[in-house]
């Protein structure tokens, strides 16, 4: 855990303060409704102990590991079955949240023509950067798109207006728009009820899985690919993804930009 | 005043009707975008904006540009603009109508776009551009419709309108600052991180929005009994060809500093516009009909005598105009997405209903142009026959 006790009960206090409020709330404006609908569908309120709250999120991608064959595959799949991706089958609609590429292409403008050829048809993991200083929450007229304090960069799927300045400000051509109907282009076999679909006219990217961190549960490619994919605080000098950066040299994408991406591509 | 508009002769109404069918077609296109989503559009996961963002782009600066007519009247007492200047007030109302309409048919979520006020956001330019924009609209309305309403009555200009007209000069300058600051500040989009985008796009609007009004008031002086005054007419050609001038001369160092650095990144977009990249060329075409055009445009002005006569005049106004259409109303903001951030070109080519839609938001600006412009100049001819 890296919160100290004062944290904890800090967040502790404020989300019973707000449970409570919001509750009340429902109950003095629309008395009885709350409980209806709970009975109605049959979901009751468990009050969940916190997650673990990091200052700042990161994830490695060990390279060599994702070239085993199935590694990046596998990764990709729990991806797009956690967050209902639609497949509109072409490469000008397309919604990615997660997906290959090599290493020209990912580290374009660090072109190296005597590198290991090896090296060079490796697949690189692709995915949001989750940056420290990201231009897609600089750009964005409603805050739809915003950083959390944990560091990962969000989306409201409800408040985005669909203007793309996101897309054009990212520089990791990491943001999908929603082209057309992304409910008419699920895979009806892998539907996820836990997690919303998104609509059409809107733009979506990689969570870094906030809806499982929420419940203390790694990202779901981390989880998929363990021996390829670590996640962990950066701000803790002990976590997992900071001992392995100590021990290996590692890459991220378009340093020069000053946008600080948290995603670490080890070589 | 605004009744002098429903009444006119019947091809003043033929026009009229042919803009809406204009217009209707684009509805039509619009709902049907509105129902399947923008995929139907050339726009994708590269090119994220197309020619709706383009036009917009484009008429920001056809908007600002009614302030050179402005600046030499209400701080220079040119007087010999009193007569047109309600006409570029009445443009730049036409031009920012159809900027809003071009960012409402580009958004995806359109119903949702009051979101920008009710989230305020500072960090975010577009916040900036829709009060400027909206501000623009309003100061024009004011001032173009108060100083019409006191000609038409024979009565000097109220003085309250005064201050608004001096806060539409750097109102104007504001609204195509903002705009180019839109593109100017992302990193990793090589053509548009520059500096001198701002000054470019001020020159580049100032060339062709004026050279738009030139053409509207040759039309005018045909169809009516309005004449705009000679001096008038010349003193904007003089405006046109030296902000086209330096327009170009803004050109000239973005080429400068992209190949004498020799940095890939700044050469790529702009290779990829004038000879194409790695075979892909869609622009090239573009580009080399906006360049003799931009300048035979500029000599055409430069030289007094082709510029007084009236048809050489139109075809330079035409020519500018067209030249800076293809630099900002295409080129800009596609050559900005190519390459895209892993490198690779993946072209665009706007798609029918994406024109029609396009077409028609031209369609609503004629007819608010031509309904405006209608009652100025049943003003002007009453004004005269008195």
């Amino acid at each position: 855990m890296s919160m100290d006790r004062r944290q904890f009960i800090k967040i502790a206090g404020m989300s019973a303060l707000f449970g409570l409020g919001g509750k009340g709330a429902f109950e003095f404006l629309r008395p009885g409704a709350l409980e209806a609908s709970e009975h109605g569908h049959g979901v009751e309120y468990v009050p969940e102990e916190p997650a673990e709250v990091a200052k700042r999120w990161g994830m490695t991608i060990d390279v060599q590991k994702c070239g085993e064959p199935g590694v990046v595959e596998k990764c990709i799949k729990a991806c797009h079955s956690t967050h209902n991706i639609p497949d509109f089958g072409d490469s000008k609609n397309q919604v990615k949240w997660l997906w290959q590429d090599d290493y020209e292409h990912t580290f374009a403008g660090n072109e190296n023509s005597y590198m290991d050829d090896r090296v060079k048809e490796l697949p690189f993991l692709c995915l949001c950067n989750h940056c420290d200083e990201p231009p897609c929450v600089r750009v964005c007229p409603t805050k739809a798109t915003f950083r959390r304090p944990d560091g990962v960069v969000a989306m409201d799927y409800h408040r985005c207006i669909g203007c793309r300045f996101c897309m054009a400000g990212c520089p990791y051509g990491s943001r999908s728009f929603n082209w057309f109907d992304p409910r008419n282009a699920l895979n009806q076999k892998e539907y996820n009820l836990d997690f919303p679909t998104r609509m059409k006219g809107v733009v979506e990217k990689c969570n870094f899985c906030v809806e499982r961190l929420a419940q203390d549960k790694l990202p779901a490619c981390v989880e998929a690919a363990p021996e390829a994919l670590a996640f962990g605080d950066l701000a803790d000098p002990d976590s997992s993804v900071r001992q392995i950066l100590r021990k290996r040299s590692s890459m991220r994408r378009k340093l020069e930009l000053g946008t600080k991406p948290s995603v670490f591509y080890l070589v | 005043m605004i009744e002098k508009a429903l009444k006119g002769e019947p091809r003043y109404f033929m026009w009229l009707v042919f803009l809406m069918g204009i217009i209707g077609v684009g509805v039509g296109c619009w709902f049907y975008q509105l129902y399947k989503g923008l995929g139907i559009t050339g726009m994708g996961r590269d090119i994220s904006w197309g020619v709706y963002i383009a036009q917009f782009t484009y008429l920001v600066g056809v908007a600002a540009s009614a302030v050179m007519i402005v600046i030499p009247l209400y701080l220079h007492d040119y007087k010999k603009y009193g007569k047109v200047v309600v006409f570029g007030e009445f443009l730049a109302i036409a031009a920012v109508t159809m900027c809003m309409l071009f960012i409402v048919v580009d958004v995806g979520q359109p119903q949702r776009m009051l979101n920008v006020l009710l989230h305020p956001t500072p960090n975010s330019i577009l916040f900036y551009d829709m009060i400027v924009l909206c501000g623009y609209l309003i100061i024009n309305i004011i001032v173009g419709y108060n100083c019409l309403l006191a000609d038409a009555r024979k009565l000097p200009h109220p003085g309250w309108v005064k201050p608004f007209i001096y806060l539409s000069i750097p109102w104007a300058v504001s609204i195509h600052t903002v705009t180019a600051f839109l593109y100017a500040g992302l990193p990793g989009r090589h053509l548009w991180l520059t500096a001198v985008m701002a000054p470019r796009f001020l020159a580049s609007a100032f060339a062709s929005g004026p050279a738009l009004l030139v053409l509207v008031l040759l039309i005018i002086s045909r169809v009516s009994k309005f004449d705009p005054g000679r001096d008038a007419l010349q003193t904007i050609a003089k405006t046109i060809c030296y902000a086209m001038i330096i327009n170009l001369f803004l050109v000239g160092m973005e080429i400068f500093t992209a190949f004498y650095s020799n940095i890939p990144g700044h050469m790529h977009p702009l290779q990829y516009l004038f000879v194409g990249l790695h075979g892909h060329g869609k622009i090239v075409a573009w580009m080399w009909t906006a360049a003799p055009f931009a300048f035979i445009g500029v000599l055409l002005l430069l030289i007094p005598s082709a510029r007084r006569h009236h048809g050489i005049l139109a075809f330079a106004c035409a020519s500018i105009f067209l030249a800076c259409w293809i630099d900002k109303g295409v080129a800009l903001v596609i050559g900005g997405f190519i390459p895209n951030p892993f490198h690779r070109i993946i072209e665009y080519s706007a798609t029918f209903p994406e024109i029609a839609i396009t077409l028609a938001i031209w369609g609503i600006g004629a007819l608010i142009l031509t309904v405006l412009h209608k009652v100025a100049i049943t003003v002007r001819e009453e004004e005269a026959a008195t």
